[in-house]
């Protein structure tokens, strides 16, 4: 199933690559090239041949994990990719963990209060931070904490005087594990801006859905039944009603995580991060096709890998949905 | 009858739209007795029991009366007092076993729960105590059910849990709430059986709501019989159903179906009671 989507995903992208207007070889030579110059550079990168053969032989090579050498980059996309994804996982990943708990936190709150008129408010708020997409949210955050009041940095991963050696390309969790938390923190502050952009939109749909289940689930007769047994609301909140209504919240939080994987192109290029989704834009504007053709079919392994934990985590959740 | 246990004095609920759902509901309870509510449905037995667990709905308004367990109102006591007196000193035992469960949780950690919180006991104590309980609700092979979820037991099996549950922290009363009409009729009478067991050795004072009558004369020391939220007759379970005084009451028992007599059928309530009935009520509610 798996293998079927991304089999799609890379037969979309391929063809749409070569129907767009947009050259990657008139990209790379002068306007003084000769037509023989070109044609030969097409011959090089594989570029001439009917569109399906093309396909066939990045299909290949593909296969055996080879999926070319960038256009403007001469480095292989396996290499490129291995470079700049780190970055923007740690950065999913802190953003989905915010959205998580914030969402969360929220929702329960929310319960918590629904018989105050407060539990309005905290409703049309979220209301507002539902309709707000990533990108607003980091322009309101670089106004804000960049400009307004300027207590985090602007732009990169890390600051630049910083000169570290690591091991890795995970530079977040590296110094957290290996305890450098004075370069942790760093970068953590700059990757707060980015997280919270991408994390706010999310945390409002979770809060919301959320709040809904379990809404529902706080008049069941169960909960009402461990309520007579003498349960606090929080812990009724916490230890009754949450496991039941977290189901649907999840399942929804998998869909959505992917719009947010897909908001780190545009948020990565707002904060000058250096991840996939800077990669992406840089990629598309260069017209390196086999770089795109690597990036996007990494988005699609990513999201499938989301779905499945998704779809895992579920199971696990509910025990009427295992042994079948 | 000297010392109570539970008082309900003049008790009156009205529903949001101004309807009485509870007339002026009085009874007491001794400790270790079992009092019986019986009436149809929409006779304001389930609003009473809601009343006196701390748990109507905001549909519903206490318009007087109260609630006396061991010499405290129930209504003017702190909801942190409140909570502390439910589950280890009164507890339920729920309708329909088969939402009363959370479905996500383990009959074990269900069942623990009142040994942990209430009675701070390490999982392994409390997971013992349970085992223990629910071999005496007549369980087999206690140590599976402990691991099972609730959708992997029989209705029955669900409500025997319920029952261990309730009895656990050796309340002083417990409210069943029709704890067998949701349950075959063969597992219905073993589910009587075993309340009033677990009841007569724990000393516990029941309150048993129900609408049969078979079920009041097998358990119940003292009834009350209501109609549209109207204690209709009230004394002893006995005398109560050996010379009713009103005519309700000898309808209700002329409406029970007779095993021994199939030949007399079922026989409804007549209309001519309920009239009087329902003029006695609207009589009752003018003068109120």
């Amino acid at each position: 199933m798996a293998v079927i989507t991304l089999f799609g995903v890379a037969v979309v992208v391929f063809c749409l690559l070569r129907v767009v207007p947009g050259d990657p070889v008139a990209m790379m030579v002068g306007p003084a090239a000769s037509a023989a110059d070109i044609a030969a550079l097409r011959a090089h990168y594989g570029l001439d041949g009917p569109l399906p053969l093309q396909f066939l032989t990045w299909l290949k090579a593909a296969l055996v994990g080879d999926f070319g050498t960038s256009i403007t980059r001469h480095q292989s996309v396996l290499s490129i990719l291995g470079a700049y994804l780190p970055a923007t996982i740690e950065l999913a990943f802190s953003a989905l963990l915010v959205a998580i708990l914030l969402g969360g936190a929220t929702a329960v709150v929310a319960t918590l209060l629904r018989q105050h008129r407060t539990s309005a408010a905290i409703d049309a708020l979220n209301g507002v931070f539902l309709a707000l997409p990533d990108f607003i949210w980091a322009l309101i955050l670089v106004l804000a904490f960049g400009v307004a009041v300027p207590l985090l940095p602007l732009t990169g991963r890390i600051d630049p005087s910083i000169d570290v050696p690591f091991a890795t390309n995970f530079l977040l969790m590296e110094s957290i594990i290996t305890g450098r938390f004075a370069v942790a923190g760093n970068i953590a502050a700059h990757m707060a801006m980015p997280t919270l952009a991408l994390a706010l939109p999310l945390a409002a749909v979770i809060a919301r859905v959320l709040r809904q289940a379990l809404n529902e689930a706080m008049v069941q007769d169960y909960v009402l039944l461990a309520r007579i047994k003498g349960m606090s609301e929080l812990r009724l909140i916490l230890h009754e009603a949450l496991r039941n209504a977290v189901g649907p919240t999840l399942a929804l939080t998998g869909v959505q995580a992917t719009f947010l994987i897909g908001g780190t192109v545009v948020v990565e290029r707002i904060f000058a991060y250096p991840g996939i989704g800077n990669l992406a834009i840089e990629a598309v504007i260069n017209r390196d096709f086999p770089l795109i053709q690597g990036l996007v079919l990494m988005f699609g392994l990513i999201f499938i890998l989301i779905n499945i934990a998704v779809d895992l985590t579920v199971v696990a959740l509910n025990p009427r949905l295992r042994h079948v | 009858m000297s010392e109570v246990l539970l008082g309900v004095h003049s008790l009156s609920v009205r529903a949001d739209g101004g309807q009485r759902i509870l007339r002026d509901v009085s009874f007491d309870l001794a400790p270790g007795e079992v009092h019986g509510l019986v009436g149809e449905s929409g006779a304001g037995k389930s609003t009473l029991v809601k009343v006196i667990l701390g748990i109507l709905p905001r549909s519903m308004v206490r318009t007087g009366g109260n609630v006396v367990y061991c010499g405290r109102d129930l209504f003017t006591l702190p909801a942190p007092a409140f909570r502390a007196l439910l589950g280890s000193e009164i507890a339920l035992i729920p309708q329909d076993p088969l939402t009363a469960l959370n479905p996500g949780r383990r009959i074990d950690a269900q069942l623990t729960d009142g040994f942990r919180l209430k009675q701070r006991l390490s999982w392994r104590d409390a997971e013992a105590r349970a085992v223990t309980l629910l071999e005496e609700v007549h369980i087999r092979e206690p140590r599976r059910v402990m691991r099972s979820y609730p959708h992997e037991l029989s209705g029955g099996m669900r409500q025997r849990v319920l029952i261990a549950a309730a009895f656990a922290l050796d309340p002083k009363l417990i409210i069943a709430d029709e704890p067998t009409t949701a349950l075959d009729v063969t597992v219905q009478k073993q589910i009587l059986r075993l309340i009033h067991g677990m009841q007569e050795r724990h000393r516990t004072a029941l309150v048993f709501v129900t609408h049969d009558l078979g079920v009041v004369a097998q358990i119940c020391d003292t009834t009350s019989v209501m109609y549209m939220g109207k204690v209709m007759e009230q004394g002893p379970t006995e005398r109560l159903l050996a010379a009713p005084r009103h005519p309700y009451t000898t309808a209700l028992i002329a409406a029970n179906p007779r095993h021994d007599r199939p030949e007399s059928g079922l026989k409804p309530i007549p209309a001519a009671v309920i009239a009087a009935m329902r003029a006695e009520i609207a009589a009752g509610d003018a003068n109120g």
